[in-house]
């Protein structure tokens, strides 16, 4: 759209070179940035797949002149997180036992949260989804310390179901938003129509709003998946031992201080530690970045 | 015969607002309902009263004779086509069509059946198997007719229905609306802003404004005796002309002085109507006013007026003059030879004037 | 059968409503609460104050962290803004491969903050990383150890979250750059307005919702930033790199000190209170309208 205003305008045959090189010149800066961005990727992916001898001889950005996938077995089975030397293989999959439910559950909630207070607007729905936005935007150290005590009362300190729990909980403010925030422009006639034909509230949920909300459930699921993943302070604060998730597993490997520190078997756990998320961005980027700006442009 | 639908002392509040006043509107089986009033004058929220999608806060609304004040919207025995047609995104047209009955748990030979008879009825057959984002605007309209008609309700309610589609189409689906109504012997309530449709359609209007009711009466009544100045206005196109005046009695008649374009007075003698205060509105319809010469009659008065402006407009010329400080609009023949700046004799026919209270609006005569 | 028919919605919105208020505000208040007590290692429940508070302030290791939140947010804000919405308007210009550029910037985005912060801690550590590298290409007096060096090691820390957040405040402009009215555009362009005035004047201002909505995502993100400095400095060198976040963290569950934690903690939650209340009062407001 802007370039009209460049080669359009008419009297400007010299601009024109200025133009061309004007153009040459953003195009290197855009792939700068690019080199930007994807340096330390490449740098985790060419160090994982080196030796440590190779890592200590030679250079940063080198690229492997052996590629061994050593580092990755021990990243995945054999690395130490502290004691215990089983590599991230128990704990990405107590990511996954974490994420799942907790990713299910919270979704299924903020649907039919968003579906009331968008279509079923009563007094207080109002204040309620006021309340509830404000409790995205809070630092969760304010709810640390009581959650932990919490947690114990109710007899799931320390366990997968515990932080299933604490997930759902401080996820529902962003699905509710989501879902409320795509049934808001659904016409209300049609809630109208469904009564007159008989229609209740789950089965107008059921035939009409669910079919409808394909496009809105991948971005929840994928906002709550990538969150959940990507959790460090409730997995560190509400796990022990046995159910740590695999970013707390990635830190006290890549910050336990016995023996070698082994630059290439870090970075091999810190690619297995992002992979499930770097996939899904690769597959269904549109609409994470949907997610993204929806759930930050109209909060 | 008992009233079909009935509403006594309605009163509808939305926290301290009041959306609704003091309705009362009865009719027979086999009515056309409309209610007509300008955008926020409570017209849908009635409606929406009427079929339950609303509590009413006073009052009491029965339906066959019961008390519905309570009962939810599936058990009203009513069917509603919607502003939006509110088709349901995921549903093919045939689904859409017997969600309702599905619902209810009515037998599938049944559904088949009267799904059958309607897109019969509404040639809609090689549109069922389509979504409703692949219709065309009057085909969706079809459709949520099509909706309303397969439930054979004691009452159907409209809510603005053809003030989606374009205006070729509009007037063509307004001529089938009438059809059906006729064919049907349905009774039906209508909510519309449009008062070409509201006259065309009714067999009885009620004129709405900020939730009081303005006039309940056939579309002649309303159209030839608004009961007050707010209701002249809206119903017609172009509106009724209100012009203040001065009267005095004259025998058993009355002779209004209205003040011309140029300052001079022009005075119209009116037969028929005594008893009038001195200061009145007159309203004049536009087609009430005419060419001298072209209609003859007792109650007819002449009067030279300015034309300002002549807007021919095919079938009729309209031209504008100015009485009393007000644009006066008159309906003549396309041939007319009035021309604009140039003085021309017009004649009232004061038989069908109508006389208000300038104050509150409130009809005279 | 009317009864629950009629109050449904409600019912459905009820234990969510009781989790929000139990678990936010209810928890809220607790911290609260505790701040104010004598609590140690275990919570204590008879009010004495604002001593935490005075504690929290007279310690030199809360300066650092508060400080440190200041002076890392207004960086990692400032940058991640201008960048993105340069990146942004570069984008804009009619990009061959826009599509690939754009999911290359914003890929960091769907990584953990500890993964970022693993992968630059390997890169500017300074015996094997980036400093090394340059050295052995022969500049042997490069130095480049702010990983190590305790007055610059949060900016590693800025570095590590303008890399990981700029890309999505660019998808946020470029998606606000593209919703600005095109009827405007083109009146400019045959107004002959030239397109730097016509960013500058027209688009731009345009969007100061966004502008708005962005920084009110990365103040938030900064505030709560605790994965980022456990990964990459662990809070070091020494106290250098702390965070009101790792503050209240290694008081709750290292130094069992929990009166310290819940303050520390309250103060972070009325960071967010002045940045978020105004900005979400507003939001609902125009909502209303």
């Amino acid at each position: 759209m802007t370039d009209a205003a460049f080669t359009n305008t008419p009297a400007r045959t010299q601009g024109k070179a200025v133009t061309v090189a004007l153009r040459w010149l953003l195009y290197v800066l855009l792939i700068a940035f690019a080199l930007f961005y994807l340096a330390p990727l490449f740098v985790m992916v060419t160090t994982s797949l080196k030796s440590l001898e190779e890592i200590r001889t030679g250079d940063l950005i080198a690229l492997p002149r052996e590629v061994t996938f050593d580092a990755w077995a021990t990243a995945w089975s054999g690395a130490c997180t502290g004691i215990q030397c089983e590599g991230v293989r128990p704990y990405f999959w107590n990511s996954v036992l974490i994420a799942v439910p907790a990713v299910l559950i919270s979704t299924l909630i903020g649907a039919i949260n968003g579906y009331v207070v968008a279509q079923w607007q009563f007094r207080g729905a109002n204040v309620f989804f006021a309340l509830l936005l404000f409790g995205c935007f809070i630092p969760f150290q304010v709810v640390l310390l009581p959650m932990a005590r919490m947690l114990g009362l109710m007899g799931i300190a320390g366990t997968i179901p515990g932080l299933i729990f604490v997930h759902v909980v401080y996820g529902l403010g962003f699905t509710t938003l989501f879902f409320r925030n795509y049934y808001v422009s659904i016409p209300s006639e049609l809630v109208k129509a469904a009564k007159v034909d008989g229609a209740g509230f789950f089965r107008i949920f059921w035939s009409i709003f669910l079919p409808l909300s394909l496009p809105i459930i991948v971005v929840t699921v994928i906002w709550q998946f990538t969150q959940i993943w990507n959790d460090f302070l409730f997995g560190v604060s509400f796990s022990q031992a046995g159910t740590q998730p695999v970013t707390v597993a990635l830190n006290n490997i890549v910050n336990s201080t016995t023996g070698v520190k082994e630059y290439n078997v870090d970075m091999a756990a810190a690619i297995i530690a992002a992979l499930p998320t770097l996939i899904v961005y690769v597959i269904a980027g549109k609409y994470f970045i949907r997610g993204l700006t929806a759930g930050s442009v109209k909060g | 015969m008992a009233p079909i639908l009935d509403i006594k002392g309605l009163y509808k509040n939305y926290g301290s607002t009041e959306i609704l006043k003091d309705i009362n509107v009865a009719i027979e089986p086999g009515d056309f309902l409309v209610l007509v009033g300008p955008s926020g004058c409570g017209k849908s929220t009635l409606l929406n009263c009427i079929a339950g999608l609303e509590p009413i806060t006073g009052g009491s609304l029965s339906i066959g004779g019961q008390d519905m004040s309570n009962v939810s919207p599936k058990d009203r025995d009513i069917a509603m086509v919607f502003q939006s047609y509110a088709l349901y995104p995921t549903m093919t047209v045939a689904k859409n069509i017997t969600f309702g009955m599905k619902v209810r748990g009515v037998d599938q030979a049944e559904q088949d059946a009267k799904l059958e008879r309607v897109a019969e009825q509404l040639q809609i057959k090689p549109l069922l198997n389509r979504r409703p984002s692949q219709l065309s605007g009057g085909q969706r309209q079809r459709v949520a007719m099509g909706r309303a008609l397969v439930r054979d309700p004691k009452l159907f309610l409209f809510d603005e229905p053809l003030s989606n589609l374009d205006a070729k189409l509009r007037v063509e689906m307004r001529t089938e609306i009438k059809a059906l109504h006729q064919n049907l012997g349905a009774t039906m309530v209508y909510v519309t802003h449009d008062q070409i449709e509201a006259m065309t359609l009714a067999t009885k209007i009620v004129v709405m404004k900020g939730g009081v009711i303005q006039q309940i009466g056939t579309p002649s009544e309303i159209y030839n005796r608004p009961a007050n100045m707010f209701v002249a206005d809206f119903m017609g196109s172009p509106a009724m002309n209100l012009i203040p005046a001065k009267a005095t009695a004259n025998g058993n008649g009355s002779v209004i002085e209205i003040t011309g374009a140029d300052g001079t007075p022009i005075t119209l003698k009116d037969t028929g109507t005594s008893g009038l205060p001195n200061d009145v509105i007159i309203g004049v319809r536009p087609e009430d006013i005419a060419e001298a010469g072209q209609r003859s009659g007792e109650s007819l008065q002449q009067a030279e007026c300015r034309i300002d402006i002549v807007e021919p407009a095919g079938a009729d010329t309209f031209v504008v003059t100015h009485l009393g400080g007000k644009a006066v609009t008159a309906r003549l023949h396309a041939e007319t030879t009035a021309k604009a700046g140039q003085p021309q004799m017009l004649s009232f026919d004061l038989s069908k004037v109508s006389y208000f209270v300038p104050a509150t609006g409130e009809r005279l005569n | 059968m009317q009864f629950l028919e009629r109050n449904l919605p409600k019912i459905m919105l009820a234990p969510s409503f009781l989790a929000v208020l139990i678990f936010v505000y209810g928890f809220i208040a607790w911290t609260g609460w505790v701040s104010l007590t004598r609590s140690r290692l275990l919570p204590r429940y008879d009010i004495e104050g604002f001593i935490q508070y005075e504690r929290l302030f007279d310690s030199p290791r809360w300066d650092t962290a508060f400080g440190n939140l200041f002076l890392f947010g207004a960086l990692f804000i400032g940058i991640s803004m201008i960048l993105g919405l340069v990146l942004a308007i570069f984008l804009d210009q009619n990009i061959r491969a826009e599509g690939a550029i754009r999911t290359i910037y914003l890929y960091p985005m769907a990584l953990s903050m500890i993964v970022t912060g693993t992968a630059w801690k390997w890169i500017l550590n300074p015996g094997l990383g980036l400093e090394a590298m340059v050295r052995r290409w022969g500049f042997e007096d490069f130095r480049f150890d702010w990983l190590v060096n305790s007055d610059m090691a949060i900016y590693t820390i800025v570095l590590a979250a303008i890399w990981q957040s700029s890309g999505f405040v660019m998808a946020l402009f470029l998606a606000g750059l593209r919703s600005v009215d095109g009827e405007i555009i083109k009146a400019a362009q045959i107004d002959g307005i030239p397109t730097w005035r016509i960013y500058s004047a027209i688009i731009i201002p345009s969007m100061a919702p966004i502008f708005l909505s962005a920084f009110i995502v990365l103040a938030h993100l900064a505030i709560k930033s605790f994965d980022l400095v456990i990964a990459l400095t662990g809070g070091g060198p020494g106290f250098a790199t702390d965070l009101p976040a790792t503050y209240m963290f290694s008081m709750a569950f290292s130094r069992g000190d929990i009166g310290q934690a819940a303050s520390s903690a309250m103060v972070m939650m009325g960071v967010v209170f002045a940045i978020v209340v105004p900005y979400l009062y507003s939001e609902l407001r125009a909502k209303n309208d």
